[in-house]
Protein backbone atom coordinates (compact mmCIF):
# COMPACT_ATOMS: atom_id res chain seq x y z
CA UNK A 1 0.00 0.00 0.00
CA UNK A 2 2.10 2.86 -1.26
CA UNK A 3 1.20 6.37 -2.26
CA UNK A 4 1.30 5.45 -5.93
CA UNK A 5 -1.05 2.50 -5.64
CA UNK A 6 -3.58 4.47 -3.61
CA UNK A 7 -3.44 7.29 -6.15
CA UNK A 8 -3.95 4.87 -9.05
CA UNK A 9 -7.00 3.41 -7.31
CA UNK A 10 -8.31 6.91 -6.69
CA UNK A 11 -7.69 7.77 -10.36
CA UNK A 12 -9.65 4.66 -11.37
CA UNK A 13 -12.60 5.69 -9.20
CA UNK A 14 -12.43 9.21 -10.60
CA UNK A 15 -12.41 7.94 -14.17
CA UNK A 16 -15.38 5.64 -13.63
CA UNK A 17 -17.23 8.56 -12.11
CA UNK A 18 -16.28 10.77 -15.03
CA UNK A 19 -17.66 8.20 -17.44
CA UNK A 20 -20.90 8.15 -15.51
CA UNK A 21 -21.21 11.90 -15.24
CA UNK A 22 -20.65 12.34 -18.97
CA UNK A 23 -22.67 9.49 -20.36
CA UNK A 24 -25.75 9.06 -18.22
CA UNK A 25 -29.03 10.57 -19.25
CA UNK A 26 -30.87 10.43 -15.97
CA UNK A 27 -30.08 13.27 -13.58
CA UNK A 28 -29.72 11.00 -10.56
CA UNK A 29 -27.29 8.75 -12.41
CA UNK A 30 -25.19 11.80 -13.34
CA UNK A 31 -25.10 12.61 -9.64
CA UNK A 32 -23.93 9.10 -8.92
CA UNK A 33 -21.06 9.72 -11.31
CA UNK A 34 -20.23 12.93 -9.45
CA UNK A 35 -20.32 11.02 -6.18
CA UNK A 36 -17.83 8.49 -7.52
CA UNK A 37 -15.53 11.31 -8.62
CA UNK A 38 -15.62 12.83 -5.17
CA UNK A 39 -15.05 9.35 -3.77
CA UNK A 40 -11.80 9.20 -5.71
CA UNK A 41 -10.88 12.68 -4.49
CA UNK A 42 -11.42 11.67 -0.86
CA UNK A 43 -9.28 8.55 -1.27
CA UNK A 44 -6.53 10.58 -2.94
CA UNK A 45 -6.72 13.20 -0.19
CA UNK A 46 -6.39 10.51 2.47
CA UNK A 47 -3.41 9.02 0.62
CA UNK A 48 -1.70 12.42 0.48
CA UNK A 49 -2.46 12.94 4.15
CA UNK A 50 -0.89 9.70 5.27
CA UNK A 51 2.12 9.60 3.01
CA UNK A 52 3.08 13.23 2.68
CA UNK A 53 1.84 15.36 5.56
CA UNK A 54 -0.05 13.61 8.38
CA UNK A 55 -1.13 16.73 10.26
CA UNK A 56 -4.65 17.85 11.20
CA UNK A 57 -4.95 20.36 8.34
CA UNK A 58 -5.19 17.50 5.87
CA UNK A 59 -8.06 15.96 7.81
CA UNK A 60 -9.84 19.31 7.87
CA UNK A 61 -9.51 19.43 4.08
CA UNK A 62 -11.07 15.98 3.82
CA UNK A 63 -13.97 17.11 6.00
CA UNK A 64 -14.46 20.10 3.72
CA UNK A 65 -14.60 17.80 0.69
CA UNK A 66 -17.16 15.59 2.44
CA UNK A 67 -19.22 18.64 3.37
CA UNK A 68 -19.06 19.88 -0.23
CA UNK A 69 -20.23 16.48 -1.45
CA UNK A 70 -23.17 16.58 0.93
CA UNK A 71 -24.19 20.06 -0.18
CA UNK A 72 -23.92 19.06 -3.84
CA UNK A 73 -26.09 16.02 -3.32
CA UNK A 74 -28.75 17.96 -1.45
CA UNK A 75 -28.91 20.68 -4.08
CA UNK A 76 -28.84 18.13 -6.89
CA UNK A 77 -31.81 16.26 -5.53
CA UNK A 78 -33.75 19.45 -4.93
CA UNK A 79 -33.09 20.53 -8.53
CA UNK A 80 -34.11 17.08 -9.78
CA UNK A 81 -37.40 17.40 -7.95
CA UNK A 82 -38.07 20.84 -9.44
CA UNK A 83 -37.16 19.51 -12.88
CA UNK A 84 -39.55 16.63 -12.46
CA UNK A 85 -42.31 18.90 -11.31
CA UNK A 86 -42.05 21.42 -14.12
CA UNK A 87 -40.91 19.38 -17.07
CA UNK A 88 -42.30 16.04 -16.00
CA UNK A 89 -39.02 14.37 -16.83
CA UNK A 90 -35.83 13.30 -15.16
CA UNK A 91 -33.63 13.14 -18.22
CA UNK A 92 -30.94 15.70 -18.75
CA UNK A 93 -31.63 15.86 -22.48
CA UNK A 94 -35.18 17.09 -21.98
CA UNK A 95 -33.97 19.82 -19.67
CA UNK A 96 -31.62 21.29 -22.23
CA UNK A 97 -33.64 24.32 -23.26
CA UNK A 98 -34.73 27.05 -20.92
CA UNK A 99 -38.23 27.52 -22.30
CA UNK A 100 -40.99 25.27 -21.07
CA UNK B 1 -8.32 10.19 30.66
CA UNK B 2 -7.38 7.03 28.78
CA UNK B 3 -8.57 3.95 30.54
CA UNK B 4 -5.75 1.45 30.58
CA UNK B 5 -7.80 -1.32 32.05
CA UNK B 6 -9.90 -2.20 28.96
CA UNK B 7 -8.22 -5.13 27.27
CA UNK B 8 -8.83 -6.02 23.63
CA UNK B 9 -9.08 -9.76 23.14
CA UNK B 10 -8.42 -11.80 20.04
CA UNK B 11 -11.15 -12.10 17.38
CA UNK B 12 -11.75 -15.76 18.33
CA UNK B 13 -13.83 -14.50 21.23
CA UNK B 14 -16.32 -13.15 18.72
CA UNK B 15 -17.93 -16.58 19.00
CA UNK B 16 -18.64 -15.97 22.67
CA UNK B 17 -19.99 -12.52 21.82
CA UNK B 18 -22.29 -14.08 19.22
CA UNK B 19 -23.46 -16.66 21.76
CA UNK B 20 -24.17 -14.01 24.37
CA UNK B 21 -26.03 -11.88 21.84
CA UNK B 22 -28.03 -14.92 20.73
CA UNK B 23 -28.81 -15.74 24.34
CA UNK B 24 -30.03 -12.20 24.95
CA UNK B 25 -32.18 -12.35 21.81
CA UNK B 26 -33.68 -15.66 22.93
CA UNK B 27 -34.32 -14.15 26.37
CA UNK B 28 -36.11 -11.19 24.77
CA UNK B 29 -38.20 -13.49 22.59
CA UNK B 30 -39.05 -15.68 25.56
CA UNK B 31 -40.07 -12.71 27.66
CA UNK B 32 -42.26 -11.45 24.85
CA UNK B 33 -43.81 -14.92 24.63
CA UNK B 34 -44.46 -14.96 28.37
CA UNK B 35 -46.18 -11.58 28.22
CA UNK B 36 -48.31 -12.75 25.30
CA UNK B 37 -49.23 -15.99 27.10
CA UNK B 38 -50.21 -14.04 30.16
CA UNK B 39 -52.59 -11.84 28.22
CA UNK B 40 -54.02 -14.85 26.41
CA UNK B 41 -54.52 -16.71 29.66
CA UNK B 42 -52.31 -19.62 28.69
CA UNK B 43 -49.59 -21.28 30.70
CA UNK B 44 -46.44 -19.24 31.09
CA UNK B 45 -44.42 -22.24 29.98
CA UNK B 46 -45.79 -21.96 26.45
CA UNK B 47 -44.46 -18.43 26.38
CA UNK B 48 -41.02 -19.44 27.59
CA UNK B 49 -40.92 -22.15 24.94
CA UNK B 50 -42.00 -19.71 22.24
CA UNK B 51 -38.53 -18.93 20.80
CA UNK B 52 -37.71 -22.63 20.45
CA UNK B 53 -41.09 -23.45 18.98
CA UNK B 54 -40.87 -20.58 16.50
CA UNK B 55 -37.31 -21.49 15.51
CA UNK B 56 -38.26 -25.09 14.89
CA UNK B 57 -41.35 -24.07 12.95
CA UNK B 58 -39.55 -21.57 10.77
CA UNK B 59 -36.62 -23.85 10.06
CA UNK B 60 -39.02 -26.43 8.71
CA UNK B 61 -41.18 -23.98 6.82
CA UNK B 62 -40.77 -23.70 3.09
CA UNK B 63 -38.87 -20.74 1.78
CA UNK B 64 -41.12 -18.56 -0.27
CA UNK B 65 -40.03 -16.44 -3.18
CA UNK B 66 -42.16 -13.96 -5.05
CA UNK B 67 -42.39 -13.20 -8.74
CA UNK B 68 -39.39 -11.26 -10.09
CA UNK B 69 -38.04 -10.70 -6.60
CA UNK B 70 -34.58 -9.19 -6.26
CA UNK B 71 -33.17 -12.12 -4.29
CA UNK B 72 -29.69 -10.74 -3.77
CA UNK B 73 -30.92 -7.53 -2.17
CA UNK B 74 -33.75 -9.25 -0.31
CA UNK B 75 -31.65 -11.88 1.40
CA UNK B 76 -28.87 -9.35 2.11
CA UNK B 77 -31.33 -7.06 3.84
CA UNK B 78 -32.80 -9.86 5.88
CA UNK B 79 -29.59 -11.57 6.91
CA UNK B 80 -27.66 -8.35 7.45
CA UNK B 81 -29.66 -7.41 10.56
CA UNK B 82 -28.03 -10.11 12.68
CA UNK B 83 -24.57 -9.28 11.32
CA UNK B 84 -25.00 -5.59 12.14
CA UNK B 85 -26.18 -6.43 15.66
CA UNK B 86 -23.04 -8.51 16.18
CA UNK B 87 -20.89 -5.66 14.87
CA UNK B 88 -22.62 -3.32 17.30
CA UNK B 89 -21.73 -5.43 20.33
CA UNK B 90 -18.13 -5.74 19.16
CA UNK B 91 -17.37 -2.40 20.85
CA UNK B 92 -19.27 -3.11 24.08
CA UNK B 93 -16.82 -3.93 26.89
CA UNK B 94 -17.85 -6.99 28.89
CA UNK B 95 -16.30 -5.89 32.16
CA UNK B 96 -12.67 -5.50 31.24
CA UNK B 97 -12.64 -7.23 27.86
CA UNK B 98 -13.78 -5.97 24.51
CA UNK B 99 -13.55 -7.31 20.99
CA UNK B 100 -12.59 -4.04 19.37
CA UNK B 101 -11.16 -1.19 21.40
CA UNK B 102 -11.73 1.40 18.71
CA UNK B 103 -10.68 4.98 19.47
CA UNK B 104 -14.01 6.02 17.90
CA UNK B 105 -16.29 3.34 19.36
CA UNK B 106 -19.29 5.65 19.76
CA UNK B 107 -19.16 6.64 16.07
CA UNK B 108 -18.88 2.94 15.15
CA UNK B 109 -22.20 2.24 16.87
CA UNK B 110 -23.72 5.20 15.07
CA UNK B 111 -22.44 3.95 11.71
CA UNK B 112 -23.87 0.50 12.37
CA UNK B 113 -27.30 1.78 13.21
CA UNK B 114 -27.32 3.75 9.96
CA UNK B 115 -26.53 0.55 8.06
CA UNK B 116 -29.82 -0.77 9.51
CA UNK B 117 -31.60 1.90 7.43
CA UNK B 118 -30.25 0.36 4.25
CA UNK B 119 -30.94 -3.21 5.38
CA UNK B 120 -34.57 -2.71 6.36
CA UNK B 121 -35.28 -0.82 3.13
CA UNK B 122 -33.67 -3.61 1.14
CA UNK B 123 -35.73 -6.17 3.02
CA UNK B 124 -38.78 -4.19 2.01
CA UNK B 125 -37.74 -3.67 -1.61
CA UNK B 126 -36.52 -7.17 -2.39
CA UNK B 127 -39.74 -9.16 -2.60
CA UNK B 128 -41.32 -6.95 -5.30
CA UNK B 129 -44.46 -6.65 -3.20
CA UNK B 130 -46.48 -3.56 -2.36
CA UNK B 131 -46.98 -3.99 1.36
CA UNK B 132 -43.37 -4.89 1.84
CA UNK B 133 -42.25 -1.78 -0.02
CA UNK B 134 -44.57 0.42 2.03
CA UNK B 135 -43.03 -1.06 5.18
CA UNK B 136 -39.53 -0.22 3.94
CA UNK B 137 -40.52 3.37 3.17
CA UNK B 138 -42.20 3.77 6.54
CA UNK B 139 -38.98 2.67 8.17
CA UNK B 140 -36.96 5.27 6.27
CA UNK B 141 -39.39 8.04 7.20
CA UNK B 142 -39.26 7.10 10.86
CA UNK B 143 -35.49 6.66 10.80
CA UNK B 144 -35.05 10.19 9.43
CA UNK B 145 -36.93 11.38 12.49
CA UNK B 146 -35.02 9.61 15.24
CA UNK B 147 -31.54 9.57 13.69
CA UNK B 148 -30.42 13.12 14.38
CA UNK B 149 -31.68 13.07 17.99
CA UNK B 150 -29.85 9.72 18.37
CA UNK B 151 -26.61 11.21 17.08
CA UNK B 152 -26.78 14.02 19.61
CA UNK B 153 -27.81 11.64 22.37
CA UNK B 154 -24.65 9.66 21.58
CA UNK B 155 -22.61 12.87 21.58
CA UNK B 156 -23.62 13.82 25.14
CA UNK B 157 -21.72 11.01 26.96
CA UNK B 158 -18.77 11.50 24.60
CA UNK B 159 -18.63 15.20 25.51
CA UNK B 160 -18.87 14.38 29.22
CA UNK B 161 -16.06 11.83 28.95
CA UNK B 162 -13.94 13.92 26.61
CA UNK B 163 -13.37 10.95 24.31
CA UNK B 164 -15.06 8.76 21.72
CA UNK B 165 -13.62 5.55 23.12
CA UNK B 166 -16.20 3.43 24.90
CA UNK B 167 -13.64 2.54 27.58
CA UNK B 168 -13.12 6.21 28.40
CA UNK B 169 -16.88 6.79 28.62
CA UNK B 170 -17.08 3.94 31.14
CA UNK B 171 -14.16 5.33 33.14
CA UNK B 172 -15.73 8.80 33.29
CA UNK B 173 -18.77 7.35 35.06
CA UNK B 174 -16.93 6.25 38.16
CA UNK B 175 -18.39 9.08 40.23
CA UNK B 176 -21.91 9.34 38.86
CA UNK B 177 -23.62 7.37 36.12
CA UNK B 178 -24.52 9.40 33.07
CA UNK B 179 -28.14 8.30 33.17
CA UNK B 180 -28.56 10.42 36.32
CA UNK B 181 -27.49 13.73 34.88
CA UNK B 182 -28.35 13.22 31.21
CA UNK B 183 -31.77 11.56 31.41
CA UNK B 184 -33.00 13.21 28.22
CA UNK B 185 -30.15 11.74 26.21
CA UNK B 186 -30.86 8.33 27.74
CA UNK B 187 -34.57 8.55 26.92
CA UNK B 188 -33.88 9.60 23.33
CA UNK B 189 -31.32 6.80 22.99
CA UNK B 190 -33.84 4.22 24.21
CA UNK B 191 -36.44 5.57 21.79
CA UNK B 192 -33.94 5.29 18.95
CA UNK B 193 -33.06 1.68 19.89
CA UNK B 194 -36.76 0.82 19.78
CA UNK B 195 -36.85 2.67 16.46
CA UNK B 196 -34.02 0.93 14.69
CA UNK B 197 -35.35 -2.45 15.79
CA UNK B 198 -38.77 -1.40 14.42
CA UNK B 199 -40.27 -2.60 17.66
CA UNK B 200 -43.36 -1.79 19.69
CA UNK B 201 -44.53 1.80 19.26
CA UNK B 202 -42.16 2.35 16.35
CA UNK B 203 -43.11 -0.72 14.36
CA UNK B 204 -45.27 0.66 11.55
CA UNK B 205 -42.66 -0.78 9.19
CA UNK B 206 -43.90 -4.19 10.25
CA UNK B 207 -47.38 -3.01 10.96
CA UNK B 208 -50.48 -5.14 11.02
CA UNK B 209 -52.26 -2.67 8.75
CA UNK B 210 -49.90 -3.50 5.89
CA UNK B 211 -50.01 -7.26 6.38
CA UNK B 212 -46.75 -7.25 8.29
CA UNK B 213 -44.85 -4.79 6.11
CA UNK B 214 -41.27 -5.91 5.73
CA UNK B 215 -42.26 -9.17 7.39
CA UNK B 216 -45.10 -9.87 5.01
CA UNK B 217 -43.30 -11.91 2.33
CA UNK B 218 -40.43 -13.54 4.20
CA UNK B 219 -40.95 -17.11 5.32
CA UNK B 220 -38.95 -20.01 6.54
CA UNK B 221 -35.32 -19.54 7.53
CA UNK B 222 -35.30 -16.05 6.03
CA UNK B 223 -38.07 -15.02 8.39
CA UNK B 224 -36.15 -16.58 11.26
CA UNK B 225 -33.15 -14.45 10.33
CA UNK B 226 -35.19 -11.24 10.19
CA UNK B 227 -36.95 -11.92 13.50
CA UNK B 228 -33.67 -12.91 15.15
CA UNK B 229 -32.12 -9.76 13.72
CA UNK B 230 -34.89 -7.66 15.29
CA UNK B 231 -34.37 -9.15 18.73
CA UNK B 232 -30.60 -9.03 18.30
CA UNK B 233 -30.70 -5.32 17.42
CA UNK B 234 -32.79 -4.68 20.51
CA UNK B 235 -30.29 -6.62 22.61
CA UNK B 236 -27.31 -4.84 21.01
CA UNK B 237 -28.89 -1.46 21.66
CA UNK B 238 -29.56 -2.39 25.28
CA UNK B 239 -25.98 -3.68 25.58
CA UNK B 240 -24.49 -0.44 24.25
CA UNK B 241 -26.54 1.65 26.66
CA UNK B 242 -24.72 -0.02 29.55
CA UNK B 243 -21.23 1.44 28.97
CA UNK B 244 -22.68 4.66 27.62
CA UNK B 245 -25.21 5.58 30.32
CA UNK B 246 -25.36 2.89 33.00
CA UNK B 247 -21.79 2.85 34.23
CA UNK B 248 -20.49 -0.22 32.41
CA UNK B 249 -19.49 -2.97 34.81
CA UNK B 250 -19.76 -0.85 37.94
CA UNK B 251 -21.64 -2.35 40.84
CA UNK B 252 -21.14 -4.06 44.21
CA UNK B 253 -20.41 -7.71 44.85
CA UNK B 254 -20.53 -9.20 41.36
CA UNK B 255 -17.69 -8.95 38.82
CA UNK B 256 -17.86 -6.38 36.02
CA UNK B 257 -18.91 -8.71 33.23
CA UNK B 258 -21.76 -10.04 35.34
CA UNK B 259 -23.07 -6.54 35.94
CA UNK B 260 -22.87 -5.72 32.24
CA UNK B 261 -24.97 -8.77 31.39
CA UNK B 262 -27.42 -8.03 34.20
CA UNK B 263 -27.92 -4.42 33.20
CA UNK B 264 -28.30 -5.41 29.55
CA UNK B 265 -30.99 -7.95 30.38
CA UNK B 266 -32.80 -5.46 32.63
CA UNK B 267 -32.91 -2.79 29.94
CA UNK B 268 -33.85 -5.39 27.34
CA UNK B 269 -36.76 -6.51 29.54
CA UNK B 270 -37.94 -2.91 29.74
CA UNK B 271 -37.85 -2.67 25.94
CA UNK B 272 -39.79 -5.90 25.51
CA UNK B 273 -42.34 -4.88 28.13
CA UNK B 274 -43.32 -1.66 26.36
CA UNK B 275 -44.09 -3.47 23.13
CA UNK B 276 -47.77 -3.89 23.74
CA UNK B 277 -48.21 -1.01 26.14
CA UNK B 278 -47.78 1.94 23.82
CA UNK B 279 -49.79 2.67 20.67
CA UNK B 280 -48.07 2.54 17.33
CA UNK B 281 -46.65 5.88 16.28
CA UNK B 282 -47.36 6.56 12.64
CA UNK B 283 -44.26 7.53 10.69
CA UNK B 284 -45.60 10.82 9.31
CA UNK B 285 -46.67 12.01 12.76
CA UNK B 286 -43.49 10.80 14.38
CA UNK B 287 -41.42 12.84 11.90
CA UNK B 288 -42.77 16.09 13.26
CA UNK B 289 -42.30 14.93 16.85
CA UNK B 290 -38.73 13.95 16.08
CA UNK B 291 -37.72 17.24 14.50
CA UNK B 292 -39.78 19.75 16.51
CA UNK B 293 -39.62 18.18 19.97
CA UNK B 294 -36.82 15.63 20.28
CA UNK B 295 -34.09 17.48 18.42
CA UNK B 296 -34.30 20.80 20.35
CA UNK B 297 -34.61 18.96 23.65
CA UNK B 298 -31.58 16.78 23.05
CA UNK B 299 -29.60 19.78 21.80
CA UNK B 300 -30.39 21.56 25.07
CA UNK B 301 -29.24 18.44 26.88
CA UNK B 302 -25.91 18.50 25.03
CA UNK B 303 -25.60 22.20 25.88
CA UNK B 304 -26.14 21.47 29.57
CA UNK B 305 -23.57 18.68 29.46
CA UNK B 306 -21.05 20.92 27.71
CA UNK B 307 -21.58 23.68 30.30
CA UNK B 308 -21.06 21.20 33.13
CA UNK B 309 -17.87 19.92 31.53
CA UNK B 310 -16.53 23.45 31.03
CA UNK B 311 -17.51 24.42 34.56
CA UNK B 312 -15.81 21.36 35.95
CA UNK B 313 -12.62 22.58 34.32
CA UNK C 1 1.27 -8.98 4.17
CA UNK C 2 -2.22 -9.14 5.66
CA UNK C 3 -2.49 -5.41 5.25
CA UNK C 4 -1.52 -5.70 1.59
CA UNK C 5 -4.13 -8.39 0.91
CA UNK C 6 -6.74 -6.35 2.76
CA UNK C 7 -5.87 -3.20 0.86
CA UNK C 8 -5.98 -4.83 -2.56
CA UNK C 9 -9.30 -6.55 -1.89
CA UNK C 10 -10.78 -3.25 -0.71
CA UNK C 11 -9.38 -1.42 -3.74
CA UNK C 12 -10.75 -3.99 -6.20
CA UNK C 13 -14.11 -3.93 -4.42
CA UNK C 14 -14.29 -0.13 -4.61
CA UNK C 15 -13.53 0.08 -8.33
CA UNK C 16 -15.59 -2.99 -9.28
CA UNK C 17 -18.67 -1.75 -7.47
CA UNK C 18 -18.09 1.69 -9.00
CA UNK C 19 -18.21 0.13 -12.47
CA UNK C 20 -21.20 -1.97 -11.41
CA UNK C 21 -23.19 1.20 -10.68
CA UNK C 22 -23.56 1.76 -14.40
CA UNK C 23 -23.85 -1.87 -15.41
CA UNK C 24 -26.50 -3.44 -13.20
CA UNK C 25 -30.08 -4.06 -14.13
CA UNK C 26 -32.00 -2.26 -11.44
CA UNK C 27 -31.90 1.18 -9.85
CA UNK C 28 -31.76 -0.16 -6.31
CA UNK C 29 -28.79 -2.32 -7.25
CA UNK C 30 -27.05 0.68 -8.80
CA UNK C 31 -27.59 2.74 -5.66
CA UNK C 32 -26.34 0.04 -3.33
CA UNK C 33 -23.38 -0.75 -5.58
CA UNK C 34 -22.40 2.89 -5.04
CA UNK C 35 -22.93 2.38 -1.30
CA UNK C 36 -20.58 -0.61 -1.37
CA UNK C 37 -17.99 1.49 -3.20
CA UNK C 38 -18.22 4.17 -0.54
CA UNK C 39 -17.96 1.64 2.29
CA UNK C 40 -14.84 0.24 0.63
CA UNK C 41 -13.30 3.72 0.47
CA UNK C 42 -14.26 4.22 4.13
CA UNK C 43 -12.47 0.98 5.01
CA UNK C 44 -9.43 2.15 3.03
CA UNK C 45 -9.47 5.33 5.09
CA UNK C 46 -9.53 3.22 8.24
CA UNK C 47 -6.45 1.41 6.90
CA UNK C 48 -4.48 4.66 6.62
CA UNK C 49 -5.33 5.54 10.19
CA UNK C 50 -8.16 8.03 9.60
CA UNK C 51 -10.57 6.39 12.04
CA UNK C 52 -13.07 9.14 12.51
CA UNK C 53 -13.21 10.31 8.90
CA UNK C 54 -13.43 6.74 7.60
CA UNK C 55 -16.39 5.94 9.85
CA UNK C 56 -18.01 9.27 9.00
CA UNK C 57 -17.71 8.44 5.29
CA UNK C 58 -19.35 5.04 5.86
CA UNK C 59 -22.10 6.52 8.03
CA UNK C 60 -22.98 9.44 5.80
CA UNK C 61 -22.75 7.57 2.55
CA UNK C 62 -24.93 4.65 3.63
CA UNK C 63 -27.51 7.12 4.88
CA UNK C 64 -27.27 9.08 1.63
CA UNK C 65 -27.64 5.96 -0.50
CA UNK C 66 -30.69 4.87 1.47
CA UNK C 67 -32.31 8.25 0.74
CA UNK C 68 -31.04 8.29 -2.85
CA UNK C 69 -32.69 4.95 -3.49
CA UNK C 70 -36.00 6.60 -2.59
CA UNK C 71 -35.36 9.33 -5.17
CA UNK C 72 -34.33 6.82 -7.82
CA UNK C 73 -37.50 4.87 -7.45
CA UNK C 74 -39.58 8.03 -7.30
CA UNK C 75 -38.25 9.39 -10.57
CA UNK C 76 -37.78 6.26 -12.54
CA UNK C 77 -40.74 4.32 -11.25
CA UNK C 78 -39.09 0.96 -11.63
CA UNK C 79 -40.10 -2.11 -9.73
CA UNK C 80 -37.70 -4.55 -8.13
CA UNK C 81 -37.74 -6.81 -11.18
CA UNK C 82 -34.43 -6.85 -12.96
CA UNK C 83 -34.63 -5.42 -16.43
CA UNK C 84 -31.72 -4.39 -18.62
CA UNK C 85 -31.45 -0.64 -18.62
CA UNK C 86 -28.96 1.56 -20.31
CA UNK C 87 -29.76 5.18 -20.84
CA UNK C 88 -26.65 6.81 -22.18
CA UNK C 89 -25.82 9.55 -24.58
CA UNK C 90 -22.46 10.09 -26.15
CA UNK C 91 -21.25 6.75 -24.90
CA UNK C 92 -18.06 6.49 -26.92
CA UNK C 93 -16.94 10.02 -26.18
CA UNK C 94 -17.51 9.42 -22.49
CA UNK C 95 -15.52 6.18 -22.51
CA UNK C 96 -12.64 7.80 -24.37
CA UNK C 97 -12.62 10.78 -22.00
CA UNK C 98 -12.72 8.54 -18.95
CA UNK C 99 -9.94 6.27 -20.16
CA UNK C 100 -7.87 9.29 -21.15
CA UNK C 101 -8.40 10.87 -17.72
CA UNK C 102 -7.37 7.64 -16.03
CA UNK C 103 -4.21 7.32 -18.11
CA UNK C 104 -3.31 10.94 -17.41
CA UNK C 105 -3.91 10.72 -13.66
CA UNK C 106 -2.25 7.35 -13.24
CA UNK C 107 0.77 8.53 -15.22
CA UNK C 108 0.94 11.58 -13.00
CA UNK C 109 0.66 9.46 -9.88
CA UNK C 110 3.43 7.12 -10.98
CA UNK C 111 5.82 9.57 -12.59
CA UNK C 112 5.70 12.62 -10.30
CA UNK C 113 8.58 12.58 -7.78
CA UNK C 114 6.58 12.83 -4.57
CA UNK C 115 8.33 14.59 -1.69
CA UNK C 116 9.27 12.96 1.57
CA UNK C 117 6.84 12.65 4.41
CA UNK C 118 6.84 15.72 6.63
CA UNK C 119 6.06 15.05 10.27
CA UNK C 120 4.45 12.05 11.89
CA UNK C 121 0.79 11.46 12.64
CA UNK C 122 -0.18 12.23 16.21
CA UNK C 123 -1.13 9.38 18.52
CA UNK C 124 -4.84 10.11 18.18
CA UNK C 125 -5.70 11.75 14.85
CA UNK C 126 -9.27 12.31 16.00
CA UNK C 127 -8.19 14.43 18.95
CA UNK C 128 -5.81 16.34 16.67
CA UNK C 129 -8.64 16.93 14.21
CA UNK C 130 -10.98 18.12 16.94
CA UNK C 131 -8.43 20.50 18.37
CA UNK C 132 -7.59 21.84 14.92
CA UNK C 133 -11.25 22.42 14.06
CA UNK C 134 -11.95 24.16 17.33
CA UNK C 135 -8.65 26.02 17.45
CA UNK C 136 -6.58 27.06 14.50
CA UNK C 137 -9.15 26.01 11.88
CA UNK C 138 -12.19 27.47 13.58
CA UNK C 139 -12.88 29.47 10.43
CA UNK C 140 -13.70 26.23 8.61
CA UNK C 141 -16.25 25.31 11.23
CA UNK C 142 -17.74 28.79 11.15
CA UNK C 143 -18.07 28.69 7.38
CA UNK C 144 -19.40 25.16 7.01
CA UNK C 145 -22.16 25.69 9.56
CA UNK C 146 -24.06 28.47 7.79
CA UNK C 147 -23.42 26.75 4.45
CA UNK C 148 -25.16 23.67 5.81
CA UNK C 149 -28.06 25.71 7.13
CA UNK C 150 -28.31 27.52 3.80
CA UNK C 151 -28.33 24.15 2.02
CA UNK C 152 -31.16 22.87 4.17
CA UNK C 153 -33.20 26.00 3.60
CA UNK C 154 -32.44 26.16 -0.14
CA UNK C 155 -33.22 22.48 -0.61
CA UNK C 156 -36.57 22.79 1.10
CA UNK C 157 -37.44 25.98 -0.76
CA UNK C 158 -36.63 24.33 -4.09
CA UNK C 159 -38.31 21.06 -3.41
CA UNK C 160 -41.35 22.15 -1.51
CA UNK C 161 -44.49 22.23 -3.56
CA UNK C 162 -46.67 24.13 -1.13
CA UNK C 163 -45.60 27.46 0.24
CA UNK C 164 -46.55 28.90 3.59
CA UNK C 165 -49.47 30.72 1.92
CA UNK C 166 -50.90 27.37 0.90
CA UNK C 167 -50.46 26.05 4.39
CA UNK C 168 -51.49 29.02 6.50
CA UNK C 169 -53.94 30.84 4.24
CA UNK C 170 -53.58 34.22 2.52
CA UNK C 171 -53.26 36.15 5.76
CA UNK C 172 -50.92 33.54 7.35
CA UNK C 173 -53.32 33.22 10.22
CA UNK C 174 -54.81 29.74 9.84
CA UNK C 175 -53.83 27.48 12.73
CA UNK C 176 -53.31 24.52 12.58
CA UNK C 177 -51.78 24.48 9.14
CA UNK C 178 -53.63 22.91 6.23
CA UNK C 179 -51.41 19.92 5.47
CA UNK C 180 -52.31 16.76 3.57
CA UNK C 181 -50.36 14.83 6.21
CA UNK C 182 -50.84 16.44 9.62
CA UNK C 183 -47.79 16.16 11.81
CA UNK C 184 -47.76 14.68 15.27
CA UNK C 185 -47.38 17.90 17.20
CA UNK C 186 -50.54 19.47 15.87
CA UNK C 187 -48.93 22.57 14.44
Amino acid sequence: MTLETLLVVAAALFSVGLYGALSQQVVVMVMMGLELMLNGVILAGAAFWWFLAPNPEGQVLLLIVIAAMTVEMAMGFAVAIVLNRHHGTDMTDMAADLSR
Amino acid sequence: MPDASIVQVSPVWALLAALLLGGAAVFAAGLDGVLVSRTQGRLLLTGVRMPLVETARLLRQRRRSTLAADSLLWRTGGAGLVVVALLMVAVVPLGRWTLADLPVGVVWFNAMDVVVWALVWLAGWGPNATHSLIGGYRFLAQALAYELPLMFALTAPAVAAGSLRVGDVVAAQQGLWFVVWMPVAFAVYCLAVVGFSFWGPLAPAAGVDIAGGVLSEVSGPDRLLVQTGRYALLAAGAAFAVPLFLGGGAGPLLPGWCWVLLKTLLLLSAFVAIRRRLPSLRADRFVEVGWMVLLPVVLLQVLVVALVVVGRG
Amino acid sequence: MLESVLFWSIAVLAVASGVAVFRVDSMARATYALAVSFVAVGLALLLVGLDYIGLIVVLMMVMEMAVMAVYMIMFMGMNPALMPMSMVHGHRAAVITAVGAFVLLAAGALLVPWPQRRGTPSADPTVALGEALMGSKMLVMMTVSPVMVATIVAGIVLASHRTRYDRLGDDLRRRPADDPQPGGVGR
